[in-house]
């Protein structure tokens, strides 16, 4: 088998959240860091679609901008492999600058890259503007210019002109419509068979990343919490957050059915519950649970799962 | 029928011209009964339940059409009529909570003041009716999470309190524009939850404005669908949702992506082409006729309204045929 395109060992990122010099030193308070990502192995192959999913503050921006070398972990490592890595981010409209010509903006990588000749560069943008369904002539407008959906588009071009082997979007559609959606949804899986690329892909959608990822990972509280090829996930979902993060999809085949919402709400990243960090809201939680830190074992890490205590019948 | 929206045309005027935002919209919401308002950005769902609170900015304007409120009309009231008929008899739940609730009070300064204002109760009274309103909407330790400022409170029950500040004055309609975007789906479930129980058990009627099907699908009765300012359907959830009569609910219904699909693996979503028309460049006749793969003649040229299809009415001119037919 051939080497991950991208493997993260043990990583794990903190970010210093403390008060001011001064207030802590009156106070008496200590330095305080947030650790948002903790201790995240995982694997990223070639030509996958590894998908990474969790609510607010769970860690996969951190990770997303990790892997893309944004950022550097704390601990542990990040091994990349590839020649170039982009990102596609969330806000088509905070990260295309609005004075710059489309052409311009999508040139950027080939100029700073130097994978263009000058003389060439008219004719890629070209290129690369028509294999994300725009037209030549839309390098000469400007951002404002264009929808949400076709911003994306350019960001999109933009990340391509790099020629990476591995791309990152964090959160590409959330900002958009939905059936401007399933347009962006569509395109990146024509580019990916078509250029053989890697998507890593961070969302909190559940439905969006069932349509587009071959694996997918589970993160809660800035660990990796089940790790699985998507039909196994989502036909099998065996870590009870998963469980519970699949259940609280709104479903439109279920119309007016009752059920029953899920309790409690993440906790607090600054303090995280000693133990499985899931243990307060979990039906499952024993002793154990509460004081004992469950490792990623077989793809779930989940004291539970891994003592047999849960039954799959579904 | 709590709510009737008759007719509202909403404009905005700008030196370019007047831009018709939301154009000829009907809708009646019963006691009891959760609406629910879906389109997609641009639609003019949000200005829709802005125009009935009385709450659009100008340039907007209401400028045709009529708002009645259990059988009184509400649109031409002066505004301190209407300021005190919102809060006492139209509840309001915005996207945001932190941007409906004051920072410098505490939650329990803000709805004792709310409760006081509309209903005039005071002292002990009023602070049971607060503490249990509290409770109504799920907040655990009410009593010690009265002291508490909003910057105390999580996403989830920051949305929850306002909630309960809606409903502090027992209003007959509930209007909550987006009230579960900005929250994590595990928390978006319990607020749905929350909504609905209240339609139930106060018999408060309820528009919900949003651009999720998802959680149009779990909460409402009835929904209206929105395109370019229009209403292109309505009808009850499970119709409307299931058999869509309309190319434009349909095609939006396909482009939902769909956890359920996934023991299937990878696949293709179904896709509308093209995008929503600006405001100043609004086809003529069916405003969707540029994108409907369906399309004919009389689609390009005049403007189907609502009429009935199947079970539910759709403003779309495939349906002609059938009326004419029967």
């Amino acid at each position: 088998m051939r080497a991950p395109l991208l493997s993260a060992e043990a990583v794990s990122r903190d970010f210093d959240v403390s008060r001011p010099w001064l207030d802590r030193v009156l106070e008496g308070e200590g330095r305080r860091l947030l650790r948002a990502v903790d201790g995240v192995t995982l694997e990223v192959r070639r030509g996958e679609t590894l998908a990474l999913v969790g609510e607010s503050g769970c860690g996969k921006s951190t990770i997303a901008r990790l892997m893309v070398g944004l950022d550097t972990p704390s601990g542990g490592r990040i091994e990349f492999r590839g020649q170039r890595r982009q990102m596609i981010f969330q806000s088509p409209y905070a990260s295309l600058n609005p004075r710059w010509r489309v052409h311009d903006i999508v040139a950027e990588p080939l100029r700073v890259l130097r994978l263009a000749r000058k003389a060439e560069v008219g004719g890629r943008v070209a290129q690369l503007l028509a294999q994300v369904g725009l037209a030549a002539e839309d390098g000469e407008k400007y951002p404002h210019e264009f929808s949400g959906g076709q911003r994306q588009r350019i960001s999109i071009a933009r990340a391509l002109s790099g020629e990476p082997d591995l791309l990152i979007c964090d959160e590409p559609t959330s900002a958009l419509d939905v059936s401007v959606q399933a347009q962006i949804l569509n395109l990146m899986a024509d580019l990916q068979s078509r250029l053989a690329l890697t998507y890593v892909f961070i969302s909190h959608n559940l439905a969006v990343v069932s349509q587009i990822a071959d694996r997918v990972g589970v993160m809660y509280l800035g660990r990796l919490v089940e790790l699985a090829p998507a039909s196994l996930l989502f036909s099998r979902p065996r870590h009870p957050y998963t469980r519970m993060l699949l259940e609280a999809v709104p479903q439109i085949e279920r119309t007016g059915e009752p059920r029953t919402p899920v309790a409690g709400e993440v906790p607090n990243p600054l303090a995280p519950p000693p133990g499985c960090s899931f243990h307060p809201r979990c039906p499952h939680a024993n002793e154990r649970c509460r004081r004992e830190r469950p490792e990623l074992l077989d793809a779930v890490a989940c004291h539970a799962v891994q003592e047999g205590r849960i039954s799959f019948a579904r | 029928m709590i709510l009737q929206a008759k007719n509202l045309r909403v404009e905005f005027r700008t030196r370019r011209g007047t831009l018709v935002a939301v154009d000829d919209v009907s809708f009646s919401v019963a006691r009891g009964e959760v609406l629910g308002v879906v389109g997609e950005s641009g639609a003019g769902k949000s200005l829709t339940g802005l125009a009935i609170m009385g709450l659009l900015e100008p340039p907007g304007r209401l400028a045709a059409g009529e708002v009645w409120l259990e059988g009184q009309r509400i649109d031409q009231l002066p505004h301190a009529a209407l300021r005190a008929i919102r809060g006492r008899r139209i509840g309001v739940v915005f996207q945001d909570p932190l941007g409906s609730l004051n920072p410098l009070f505490t939650i329990g300064e803000q709805l004792e003041e709310t409760i006081r204002t509309h209903l005039g109760l005071a002292g002990k009274e009023l602070r049971q009716r607060a503490l249990a309103l509290l409770a109504e909407v799920g907040i655990p330790a009410a009593q010690e999470r009265f002291q508490h400022y909003p910057h105390q409170f999580s996403g989830g029950m920051r949305q929850r309190v306002v909630i309960a500040l809606a409903l502090a004055a027992e209003p007959v309609l509930l209007i909550a524009d987006e009230p579960t975007t900005a929250l994590d789906v595990s928390v978006q479930a319990q607020i749905i939850a929350l909504i609905k129980r209240v339609a139930r058990e106060r018999g408060t009627a309820v528009m919900l404005i949003t651009h999720d099907m998802g959680v149009i699908a779990e909460t409402a009765d009835r929904v209206a669908v929105m395109y370019a300012g229009r209403m292109v359907e309505i009808g009850a959830v499970r119709d409307v949702l299931h058999a869509p009569r309309h190319p434009y609910t349909a095609g939006l219904m396909a482009s939902i992506p769909r956890v359920a699909a996934a023991g299937a693996g990878r696949s293709r979503l179904a896709q509308i082409e093209g995008a929503m028309p600006r405001l100043n460049a609004i086809p003529r006749g069916c405003p969707f006729h540029p994108r409907c793969p369906q399309r004919f003649e009389r689609c390009m040229s005049s403007r189907p309204e609502l009429m009935p299809a199947g079970a539910s009415q759709a403003a779309c001119w495939l349906h002609a045929s059938a009326i004419a037919q029967r």
